[in-house]
Parts: C-alpha cells; structure tokens; sequence
C-alpha cells in the first residue's frame, strides 16, 4: 500500500498544474461565456499530448497511465470543466473502444491520429429517447453491399462540433434487445456524407464544451470499419463507460477543490464582523469537511485508476468512486458559493461556474441512479 | 604587499555613471580605515574629461587606459585590462557596480587572477576586530531572494573584489573643482583582443525611466488587476515632485508594465523618501527591494500581507477607491495651501 | 553540433514567506523548480536543435545533490536529449569560482560546441557562475542574452545582449558561451509523453572520480573557494508601524494625506 505518488508522477501533476493554470484558467470564464471551446487552446494540449495520456507508444500515444490521465482530468478540471469532459470523451470513451477492441489495422488508422494528437474524436451512444436506458435506441444499421447504412440521431455527442472521428453504436439486429443486437462503427464525421450536426445544445454547465445532436441520414460506411464483433456493441458500450466513469470522478475532484481553494482564498480577505471570514469556526470547520471529502474522493479515484493500470476489472470501483465524487463536486461547490455570499454567485469569481459544472457529473457517463445500480448489484449478486 | 582599492568606472557612451561616484563614496571610507588611497578606474575611448567628475566626486587618483577598442563594452578587451592592471599594480581591493557591464567583467577577471569575487554588495566595511581577519573587506550581500544576508570574506587570495549594487550606497557630496594625479596606463590590448564582433548598437527608443532616482513612488502589484490599473497610481504620483510609478513583478511579467519600473530583487533596489504600496502583498523579493524606503505606505485588502507588517501605515481596503481619493484630498489640500 | 545548456534547480522563492514572529524564512514546502533564466536557455536550445534538424543534440547539465535529479528530468520531459547531474561530496560548499571550476571540467568531460546558462539563479543571484565557466573554458562569452539566433555560416552566433540603455547585437564564433535572460525565450511546457520517456532513461552521474583528471581537488568545495562566508542572518524587521482598518476610502485617504502632510512630502 502506498498513498504517495511516485517521482513521475509528481512531476506529471506538475506538468498539468502549471498548464491548467497558466493556459486554460485566464480563459475558461470567456469560453463558458462565448459557449465555445478555443481551437487554439485545444490544439495546443493535443500537442504536448493531453489527447493521449494512457495509450501505447507503438500506436502513437504518450505511453504514460490511467493515473496520470486521471490527473489532467483533475488539474484541468480545477480551472475549468469544459476542459475536462473535452479530453475525457476522447480519451475514454472513443480512443479507448478502439484501443480495446479494434484490428491492428484499426488501431494504425484510426487510433494513432487520435492519440498522437492529430485528431479528435467523440462517442455517440446517447439517444433522445435513450439515455440510462440503452435499450430505447432507435439508430439503425443495415447491410448494404460491402457496407451499413446508418439512420438515426445521437443527443449530447460530447466533441461533435469538431471531432473528426466519432464511435457510433446503432443496431443492426432490432429482432433482439439492444444489449444483443448494437454494433459500434467507426465514422468520419467531417467527410461522411449524410452526417448533420446541430449547434451546440444550449445548456446550463460545462458550455465550452461542443454538446451537439448528430444526425446520421443514410451514411454509408464501409465493413471494415465495424468495431469489435457485429452485434457485441453493447459490450463496447459499457466498457467504454466504466473507463470514463474514472474520468468523471477526477474531474469532479477537480471542480470541488479548484472551487474550494478559490473560495478559501476569497475568505482570507473577506472580512465581516469586524474579522476574515476564515476566522470564524464555522467557516473553519465547513472547510475541514469539505477537504476531508474531496480527499476522500481522490483516494477512491485512484483507486479505480490503479485497478485499471493492474488490469483488474474495474467497474464497481469506478462506479464508487464517480458516484462519490460527483456528490462531493456538489456539495462543495454549493458551499464555495456559499461560503463567498453574493460574490460566490456572481460569474466575477469562477465558483458559480464550478457549481453549474458539477451538476452534470451527476447525470452523465452513468447517472448517480445507475452507479448506485451497478454497486448494489455487484453487492446483491 | 597588496594595497589601495580600486574603483573600476562604468561609463557608458563616454559618461562616467551614477553608480562610479557611489563606488567612490564607499571606497573613500574604506581606505581611510586602512590608511590607503582611492584609484578610479577609467576604461574608454577619449574619456579623459571623465577624469573631472570622479575627482570631484572624492576620488584622489585616476588611472586612465584609453583605447579605441574600448569605445563600446565588450567583455575580453575590458577583462584583459583591468586583468593586466591587476597584475601590474597589486591591488588590495577591487570594486565593480553590479550592472549588467560590472557583472559581465568582473567574475571573468576574477576567474583569470584566480581570486574571490562576492557579488551583488549591499554593505562593505573593514573588519576592526582582534581576529586574524582585521582589515579583511567584510562584504554583505543579499541571498535567497533578499532574505537571508551573508557576511563574506576573502582570506586568502588578492585582490579582494566585489561588485556593489547601484543606488544602495549613499552618493558622496560633490566638490567641485576638486583634483588629483591622472596616471595613464598601458593595458596592452588592441583590435585583436576582440572576440565578438559588435553588428549593431540598439539604443533605447525612449530614454528609460530611472525609478531609482526617484524622490516618491507610487506603485502597483497584483491588486491593480491589469495595465488600466496603473493610471489611478501615474494620477497620484504627479502630485509629488519627483514622483514615479514602479511595479512588482507581477505587473512585469504579466505584461502590465514595463520591465524598468520593477522593484525588488530581479528589479531595482530603491529607498525613495515615500514608498506607496498599492496592491501589493509583499513577497520578498519584492521587499529586498524597497524596506530600506524612509517612509512606508500599503494600501491592500489583505490585513495580514507582508507589506502591511513592513509599512510604517497599513490601510486596509481596496486601492481602487483609496488611491483616486487620496489624489483628489491631496489636491484640495494644496488649492487650500494657495494664497 | 552539442549544445550544452546548464541548468540549476532552485527553491521557488516566490513561494518562500517569512515567520512573522522570528523573522526567518520558512523553508518547508517550498517547491523546487528549475531556474527561470535556465529554463529560457534551453528553450532556445531546443529551438536551435529543431531549426537546424540535423543531428544536432541538446544536453543538460546540472550540479548539485542528487535531489536535483528531478530538474534534470524535467528538461528531458521538455525535449532535451540527454542529462548529467554533476554530483559529489567533494563539490559542497563550493563558491562560484569553485562551481565553475567544476562544471567547466565536467563539460570538457562531455564535449560541446555551444555553452548556455542562465544569467543568474533566484536563491544565490550573483550571475557568476556562467562567465567563470566561460574564463575556465577559455571561451568567449556573451552574457544578458535578449534574443539570438545561428549565424549564416553555422559556425557563429548572433546574440542581442542587454544592457541598462541599450542592446548590442553581437556576433561570435563556436564554441562559446551564452547567458540567458529570462526574457530570451518563453520556455515550453513538458510534454506527456517525453515526461515518460524521462523516467525510462538514465541521468548520467558525473562524480569527482569522473573528473580527477581535469580538476585540482584544491581549487574546489568549501576548501578550494576564495570566498568564505563569515556569518549570515536575516535581515532585521523594521519597526511595526500602525494598521488602520474598517475605514471608508474617503477616510482611508484623510489618513494617508495627513501623514503626507506631517512628512513634509507635500
């Protein structure tokens, strides 16, 4: 057992410290406010390669651990969650379907642009009409010749707005339920012909983010761009989102402390009642708990992240850690406003964004409701 | 035996510096405690009107190596005299301004006669105690961003050098008219001694403000928030004679303002008769840079900064309201001091 | 061509605060970091290596205790293509005349064509050491660099160098050495993937044993430096002076201008 991080990856934590803080801090508040993710910034990171943390080198990626993805998701996320679901889409759920269940061909064609930093990418499972409930999927792909032609519409694909590679799951048996008869394919969103996206999804947090409705119009694509087995989508699916669950549990850590520090660092000097409101003991002891749970929340999610590297299965543990840690997000969020009064919720200071960000750690990748699904069930078994 | 201490003179463009007659205003007392003389040191090219100005300034004698290679700073031709000089005329001590010529040449010198070189000065003075080290050169220097002083001492080789930070020694009081020997030496170098070659000579567009020599500053750190924030202080500092605005580091190196107007270590050292912190938290470096200021004002939200424990007034509260109210009371105190 | 670039790691004395009550700093948690001008300098290594894209080899060197490894890897994290840590208890102490002596016998050791180094390190400011590297080396030097570039015939460099009231732009033949200001180059970030790459590669140790040939044991550590430092203290604090607060502005000011008036500063 050791609770401390080695040299790399102090040094990791250092890298994405002083990036997130010089970089993405003096902008986040203008790219909520605008509703748009700055290409420059995002293209910068792929470069010193935020975009490929845990891939193998011999397909192009940075050859470094889920741990050390999980601290960017954290470092980013301090200053911005917009950041943090921008790489963790990528990250977890598109590269990592390629990087678990795509050929070696796959993987050379699609993968490596994707983790050398090249390209974007985004997953498309969520429906209108399926959410939680995969089973409402709608999205169809038949057999055409050499290739399926897909027909249907994915809500809230994270990274539409600019990715160029998406993982779509649609069905291509509808005689069986979706668990049986979903296939994941491989598209070019920039070059398919038939594809549509929207404008980015108005929305109440993370609204730097690129949150689109993808409409597929009878796009061809090709055999070989099948992912894993025909019809074992789903299976794709869920492995994609237990690995991002890990993701969204660091990010939500990232959200509550970035907020608490700024918060805390608001009430050395705020003064009320003749003293700093640091001074006040329940001021004091709010912050001691508050710390206590984001401490907490960290240790769950590495965790999950170590079990990842050591290959165990990983599903429980990361369904804990993010169903905790988004809790935590929320409450200290909500208490980092608190704790700052009128000035906690004017958009001035970047807690309210930070609360407006947490809530959606709650519902996406997996609802609290689901999380709590898949760790009862792990314990009901 | 070594003997006598030698001011080696920055000129630039043929005018000898302000941080020269601080050199021999230092030195002068220093050779009175040793019962040596006082030789400046003139390197140039057609500088010896120069002479005049350290005489006035208290220097007894000018050594003058005049050379047309010495018409602009370059490091060897200048290490190679002041290195032959040495070797010529034994010094007991040598000292240079710490400027970016005096910190170039000197450690290069030192490296070659093989002796110490303590950088930086802030305080010299001759040891008079009863130890083996009376009338050793006790050097004083700032460390560790200004934080810790270190006492320094070079026992066993000669001569004894130093470079001395500008603007920390008094200026001594000029006389003039005043005047002595002129000795001129031939420091053997020529063009061949040249081992860079001098493209251009960039002059600074605008002639750079010299915080140093101000009577007041006023100036801005962190809670000024951004380049605007300056304009409230340059208001304020108009009010006084010989008022400027200077920064911390954070105004510098966020772009805000420019580099000339930094205090602290990195930036100048400065002790204006009123030093008006605005916004400023009081890192120390920046404080290495200004505590030796005759008056001390902080105006900062934050009642537990360094600057306010430092100030000889605290003000607590927010600099963008304090400081346009403290320039329009100071104007209508001087309209109420009209006849 | 080698370029070597010299680099220290540092206490972060930004982050450095003062115990108020015995007025002596507090040394604990202080983050290590590598010195700014440093940083500049091998920025502008790496530019050089990557414009010339011919072979051309960056490699770090630092000297100090065996914790200034992680400085090293640091630079490795950002580009550089080897390191050395210059490393030995025979070193402690040293002066800068003494460091000198030693890094300068260590890069004969390694070999270049190109020497930078910072202009000056933030914990011991003296701005030394580069130029007595350069005197052992019998190299030129140009120190305060503001910008430069290779020269046309590969074999010089063009260097803006500057002073208080002006600049000059220099040119000056390989080998030679260079030191970088802080405004020379803005450093890069580590990169994720060459960070790993650190940690899977060797900081090669250079020790006295390594350089016996090239040093005299009594010009260096505590013993061979010129320098002795006698005592040091921390600065006395002044006096406390007064702390007005839960004032408005209006009499915040009325405060301020009436102690400008009892000074006599206006």
């Amino acid at each position: 057992m050791d609770f401390t991080l080695d040299k790399p990856h102090q040094l990791m934590e250092t890298l994405f410290r002083n990036f997130a803080e010089t970089e993405i801090a003096p902008i986040a508040k203008d790219m909520d406010e605008a509703e748009q993710y700055d290409m420059e910034l995002l293209q910068k990171m792929q470069r010193y390669g935020f975009f490929g943390i845990p891939y193998s080198k011999e397909y192009g990626g940075q050859g470094a651990d889920e741990l050390a993805y999980t601290q960017c998701m954290e470092e980013v996320s301090k200053v911005d969650g917009s950041t943090g679901i921008t790489i963790s889409v990528h990250t977890s759920l598109c590269c990592s379907c390629i990087n678990s269940y795509g050929t070696e061909e796959q993987k050379q064609k699609f993968l490596r642009p994707l983790v050398d930093g090249s390209k974007i990418g985004c997953f498309g499972l969520t429906e209108p009409g399926a959410g939680s409930d995969v089973q409402g999927a709608q999205t169809v792909a038949v057999e055409d010749g050499d290739d399926y032609v897909i027909t249907g519409s994915k809500i809230f694909t994270t990274n539409s707005g600019f990715a160029d590679t998406c993982v779509v799951f649609a069905l291509t048996d509808r005689s069986v339920p979706a668990s049986k008869g979903l296939t994941a394919f491989i598209v070019d969103l920039k070059e398919m012909p038939g594809i549509d996206i929207s404008d980015n999804i108005e929305r109440m947090g993370i609204r730097a983010a690129s949150n689109c409705i993808v409409s597929y119009d009878n796009v061809r694509v090709p055999k070989d761009r099948i992912l894993g087995k025909l019809n074992g989508g789903f299976k794709i699916a869920m492995n994609a989102l237990n690995n991002g669950r890990i993701g969204i549990a660091a990010q939500s850590v990232g959200l509550a402390q970035g907020a608490l520090d700024n918060a805390i660092e608001y009430a050395k000097e705020r003064k009320q009642f003749g003293k700093p409101i640091t001074k006040f003991q329940n001021t004091q002891f709010q912050i001691a708990e508050m710390q206590t749970k984001i401490e907490a929340a960290r240790m769950m999610v590495r965790r999950a992240a170590v079990a990842a590297d050591n290959g165990e299965n990983i599903a429980v543990k990361a369904a804990e850690a993010k169903l905790f840690a988004s809790d935590v997000a929320n409450q200290v969020t909500r208490y980092a406003v608190q704790m700052m009064g009128g000035y906690g919720y004017c958009r001035e200071y970047p807690v309210e964004r930070a609360m407006r960000d947490a809530k959606i750690t709650e519902i996406y990748e997996g609802t609290s409701e689901v999380m709590k699904m898949i760790i009862s069930g792990a314990k009901l078994k | 035996m070594s003997k006598d201490i030698y001011v080696i003179a920055e000129q630039r463009d043929g005018v000898v510096q302000k941080v020269t007659m601080e050199l021999i205003g230092i030195a002068n007392e220093l050779a009175q405690d040793l019962g040596q003389e006082v030789y400046a040191v003139l390197l140039g090219d057609k500088i010896e009107d120069q002479a005049k100005e350290c005489f006035e300034y208290g220097a007894k004698h000018v050594i003058l190596i005049d050379n047309p290679v010495l018409k602009e700073y370059t490091t060897e031709p200048y290490a190679k005299a002041v290195y032959n000089l040495i070797k010529a005329k034994d010094p007991n001590i040598v000292l240079f301004g710490a400027s970016s010529i005096g910190r170039d040449i000197a450690p290069r010198v030192a490296g070659r006669v093989h002796t110490g070189l303590t950088a930086d000065c802030t305080g010299l003075a001759i040891d008079k105690s009863d130890t083996e080290d009376k009338g050793l050169l006790r050097m004083t220097r700032p460390a560790f961003g200004g934080n810790i002083m270190a006492t320094i001492l070079i026992r066993k080789y000669r001569p004894q050098m130093a470079t001395v930070r500008p603007g920390v020694m008094p200026l001594p009081k000029r006389n003039p008219g005043a005047t002595g020997t002129i000795e001129k030496f031939d420091a053997g170098i020529s063009e061949a001694d040249m081992n860079v070659e001098i493209l251009e000579v960039v002059q600074n567009e605008e002639k750079p403000v010299d915080i140093t020599n101000a009577k007041v500053l006023i100036s801005g750190g962190r809670g000024v928030g951004g380049p605007e924030g300056y304009e409230p202080l340059r208001e304020l500092a108009k009010e006084f004679n010989g008022g400027e605005v200077s920064s911390s580091r954070i105004g510098v190196d966020s772009g805000w303002i420019e580099k000339a107007r930094q205090v602290g270590q990195t930036g100048k050292t400065v002790r204006p008769d009123l030093y008006m912190a605005c916004g400023i938290s009081g890192a120390i470096q920046h404080l290495a840079g200004m505590e030796d200021s005759e008056y001390i004002i902080a105006i900062n939200k934050d009642e537990s900064c360094p600057m306010m424990q430092l100030a000889d007034l605290g003000v607590v509260g927010d600099l963008k309201k304090v400081v346009p109210a403290v320039t329009e009371k100071i104007r209508a105190y001087k309209k109420s001091q009209e006849v | 061509m080698k370029i070597l670039v010299c680099i220290k790691q540092v206490p972060d004395t930004a982050e450095v605060k003062l115990d108020p009550k015995t007025n002596t700093l507090i040394r604990d948690g202080v983050p290590s970091i590598i010195n700014r001008d440093d940083k500049s300098g091998l920025e502008a290594a790496l530019q050089i290596r990557e414009k010339l894209n011919d072979g051309t080899t960056v490699s770090v060197v630092s000297m100090g205790p065996p914790q200034a490894d992680v400085a090293l890897r640091e630079a490795l994290a950002m580009g550089a293509d080897d390191a050395y840590l210059v490393s030995g208890r025979e070193f402690g102490g040293s002066d800068t005349y003494a460091t000198a002596t030693i890094i300068a016998a260590a890069l004969k050791e390694i070999g270049f064509d190109l020497v930078i180094t910072g202009r000056q390190a933030i914990d011991g400011d003296t701005a030394q050491v580069g130029p007595q590297i350069a005197e052992q080396l019998h190299i030129p030097q140009v120190s305060y660099a503001e910008d430069l570039k290779l020269g046309e015939d590969g074999k010089s460099i063009i260097v803006k160098r500057q002073f208080e009231d002006k600049a000059h732009v220099l040119k000056v033949q390989l080998p030679c050495l260079i030191t970088a200001i802080q405004e020379l180059r803005e450093p890069r970030y580590m990169n994720v993937g060459k960070l790993v790459d650190a940690y899977n590669s060797e900081v090669k140790v250079i020790g006295f044993d390594d350089l016996k040939d090239k040093l005299n044991p009594d010009w260096i550590g505590i013993k061979g430096s010129p320098t002795n430092v006698v005592k040091s203290f921390t600065k006395q604090a002044r006096a406390a002076g007064e702390v007005l607060t839960d004032l408005t502005p209006e009499q915040a000011a009325d405060a301020i201008v009436a102690k400008l008036v009892e000074r006599h500063l206006i």
